[in-house]
């Protein structure tokens, strides 16, 4: 069965305490996505997504504070941005926009996390395996 | 120097080790590149789980620490200390979190979780093999402290903090301090008169010489970080120019135009200029433009004006804009009533005689709308019978809110054993699910209450409440006895749930403080630091935080304040300095940084022709960062090289 490899990108104010409160309420979701802590979504430049399914990645979420809730004012709005810019230039790569996701997920959020989280992943697992075959192509080379 | 880094996987006896084969994962981290030395422990935090790490650094001259354990917002602390003191760099020792977001959210899958712990402990170990040591940035403290809310544990935290010797400012929205406390006729289990207990604290307050009051006012803005806070105070237009007031009340006096009175919640009647209450502090009046002839009809009163000896009736008084500089703030913005409107089913809001605690509290007030007495509203009668109902919005996960309200069962058995001593033949229930009365004398109170002054409890809850004949009836259930309960009462008082102040929302969002999903105040940890906010530099007292009795309230402010004492304590504060930084030779000067940056941190060096980051302003978001098109500006410890091979870690098979 196919298992999808996610990467997740979370602001370390909103969404990694929202994915902890998740934890400390026992809450179950499925165990694809890795977290990447960062300090604010803001920080996420997009070829650090584009690099993430060159190296495999099935899915990438990214996860921030709430319009308005930035921790750093407006971080989360230039992700908003960079993610709408970054959707168009995958489609236009070939891969499917919805491998790609944000979120806002606040620290009270646990239980949306839970969701976010089981949803995106079913979402992947229907798209199937991202077969770039990148780094088939380079040992080629 | 090639990197020597130390993997520390902890059991948390079994909380990790019950899914994640922690063995395994110690095992196989042992043969990846860069790690010289990899172990598991049932309790890293412990005292000898530490000083593992700390002997490991020394032993096998690590340069790199990962802890693969619990979140790094409980112990990343603990174990950079730890690792200072083994002469290791703090900043080179980071947490891998596999309980929060492994252990304890992939409990079916153990296989899954530990192949995901393993992935989350490279993430890391990518990351440290590029740590650089860094030292803290310390930048000068402000030793002065903003305290928003002036109830009793905005009160006590301005006391504390300023008999601790630092300056305070108080701020309150209304025209008086007291808050919800200041209304209360008397308080349980020991029933002292309120207005006795807290105006002496309220006087102090006024008279402190470090504590500078500012009623009528709201924080309008905060900008900057902990220990450098700036704040910007709106002094409402009080059209009063209370500096010269003496209080004298001609004014109030002759005030021809009426509104209902917020302190006696509607029960009676305030002039449009006025003081809340009587031993309001700072006891000087307030005109409220919205309620006032000359505002209202173009000029056509000002009798205030004429009367006022002192001249200090301006109507012409605008909003006032203060900015001062404080070094931390405690947010003690209190509670609500859940509105007495949403219970639908009891009448609430409809009914004259269904009324809510705290109209009952001014009620039983010796300086309330009625002296003391009991009376309906509906009629001024003093009611014979009289139905108390717990949980009116609480612990209601259908219809209303899911949450215990806490302090209504003891107010509630208060306000019945009043009820009985001043109406000697009257009959109170208390309708209820449980009696919490979980404080010290409370479960005394409960038991004085029920047997003493004979209040009838009865276990259920009550579905409807109607009019009729002019008494209102209560329908109910009797869930010990199973029998159908119907009383003709002649008035009903409602546990109303207890919900965050309105003021506290739009005051979290402008923090950017967390709040639970019901608005209350979020502390750092539940148990550990609960008076702290996750952000530091703020500190929760009161019932911001969730509901609270008085004790409770009066005993978090203390702590509040003590966290802030300690603060103060040193006169420097250290920042994380994961910031970023600018490479002078690829920088091309295009000033992409400083349009995005949202504090003004980046600045443009004309002689050199780039751009430079003010170290002591920049909070390490990592705007520039990723609109730098030249990869000039980095993130210490956060740099594309790290995050490129985090990614590739967490991707590995």
């Amino acid at each position: 069965m196919f298992e999808p490899r996610i990467v997740c990108f979370f602001c370390k104010w909103c969404t990694y305490a929202g994915a902890d409160l998740a934890g400390t309420s026992r809450k179950q979701y499925p165990p694809n996505g890795v977290v990447v802590r960062v300090n604010c979504t803001g920080r996420i430049d997009p070829q650090h997504v584009l690099w993430a399914f060159r190296e495999g990645a099935d899915g990438v979420l990214v996860g921030g504070c709430h319009p308005g809730d930035c921790h750093y004012e407006e971080g989360n709005h230039k992700t908003m941005r960079r993610v709408q810019f970054l959707k168009r230039t995958l489609e236009d790569v070939g891969i499917d926009p919805e491998r790609l996701q944000l979120d806002w997920i606040s620290a009270a959020e646990g239980e949306k996390l839970v969701h976010v989280m089981s949803d995106f992943v079913d979402t992947i697992k229907e798209l199937g395996s991202l077969e770039l075959g990148l780094k088939e192509q380079e040992k080629v080379a | 120097m090639e990197e020597r880094i130390g993997v520390f996987v902890c059991h948390c006896g079994t909380n990790i080790a019950g899914v994640v084969d922690v063995k395994r994962v110690a095992e196989e981290l042992a043969d990846y590149p860069g790690v010289a030395y990899s172990t598991d422990y049932t309790y890293m935090c412990s005292d000898p789980g530490q000083n593992l790490v700390k002997d490991a650094i020394k032993k096998h001259n690590l340069t790199g620490v990962i802890v693969a354990a619990c979140s790094p917002t409980l112990h990343e602390a603990t174990f950079r200390r730890a690792g200072m003191t083994a002469g290791m760099n703090q900043y080179q020792v980071e947490i891998a979190n596999i309980r929060e977001q492994c252990s304890w959210v992939h409990q079916g899958d153990k296989e899954a979780a530990t192949s995901k712990a393993i992935r989350t402990i490279k993430v890391m170990i990518e990351k440290a093999r590029l740590d650089e040591a860094l030292e803290p940035i310390s930048v000068p403290m402000t030793p002065r402290a903003l305290v928003v809310g002036g109830g009793i544990a905005g009160i006590q935290a301005a006391l504390d903090v300023a008999n601790a010797g630092h300056e305070v400012i108080l701020v309150e929205k209304s025209a008086s301090i007291g808050g919800h406390m200041a209304q209360l006729s008397e308080t349980f289990p020991t029933l002292d008169c309120s207005q006795c207990i807290m105006t002496p604290k309220m006087v102090e307050v006024a008279q402190h010489p470090k504590i500078r009051l500012m009623t009528y006012s709201e924080v309008d803005d905060v900008s900057g970080y902990v220990g450098n806070f700036k704040v910007k105070i709106r002094k409402k237009a009080a059209y009063v120019n209370r500096d010269v007031c003496t209080g004298c009340g001609l004014c109030v006096e002759k005030c021809p135009a009426k509104t209902p009175s917020e302190f006696d919640e509607q029960l009676a009647d305030r002039k449009a200029i006025y003081t809340p209450f009587p031993q309001a502090v700072p006891n000087k009046p307030v005109l409220d433009a919205e309620h006032c002839t000359y505002f209202l009809k173009d000029g056509k009163c000002g009798i205030c004006a004429k009367v006022c000896p002192l001249d200090c009736i301006d109507y012409e008084q605008k909003d006032e804009f203060i900015e001062e500089e404080v070094g931390a703030i405690i947010v003690a913005t209190g509670y609500d009533l859940y509105p007495i409107e949403n219970l639908g089913e009891y009448g609430g809001g409809k009914y004259a005689d269904v009324i809510t605690s705290l109209q009952f509290e001014r009620m039983l007030s010796a300086s309330g709308p009625t002296g003391g007495e009991v009376l309906r509203p509906s009629d001024g009668e003093v009611p014979s019978e009289v139905v108390f109902l717990t949980c009116c919005g609480s612990r209601d996960t259908e219809n209303h809110l899911p949450y215990c309200s806490k302090i209504c069962c003891m107010y509630l058995t208060k306000h019945a054993m009043l009820y009985r001593h001043k109406v000697h033949d009257g009959q109170a229930y208390v309708f209820y699910m449980d009696v919490r009365t979980g404080g010290k004398g409370y479960e005394e109170f409960y038991t004085r209450a029920a047997e003493e002054d004979d209040v009838l409890y009865i276990r259920g809850k009550v579905s409807k409440i109607f009019e009729e004949d002019g008494r209102v009836m209560v329908w109910g259930v009797d869930t010990l006895s199973g029998r159908k309960i119907e009383i003709a009462a002649d008035m009903a008082v409602l546990g109303l749930a207890t919900v965050p102040n309105e003021a506290a929302a739009k005051l979290a969002s402008m923090l950017k403080i967390h709040t639970d999903e019901w608005g209350f105040l979020s502390e750092a940890h539940p148990k550990l630091r609960p008076v702290e906010s996750l952000t530091p530099g703020f500190y929760l007292a009161g019932s911001a935080q969730g509901p609270k009795d008085i004790p409770e309230s009066v005993a978090q402010a203390s702590a509040a304040a003590s966290k802030v004492a300690a603060l103060f304590a040193e006169t420097e504060y250290h920042r994380e300095p994961v910031i970023a930084v600018i490479d002078e030779d690829t920088c091309a000067g295009c000033r992409v940084c400083i349009s995005v940056c949202p504090y003004d941190a980046a600045e443009f060096d004309d002689e050199k022709k780039v751009a430079r980051i003010k170290e002591a302003i920049c909070e390490g978001c990592g705007a520039c960062i990723a609109a730098c098109p030249s990869g000039s500006a980095q993130q210490k410890n956060l740099t594309d090289e790290q995050l490129y091979k985090m990614v590739s870690a967490a991707l590995e098979v």
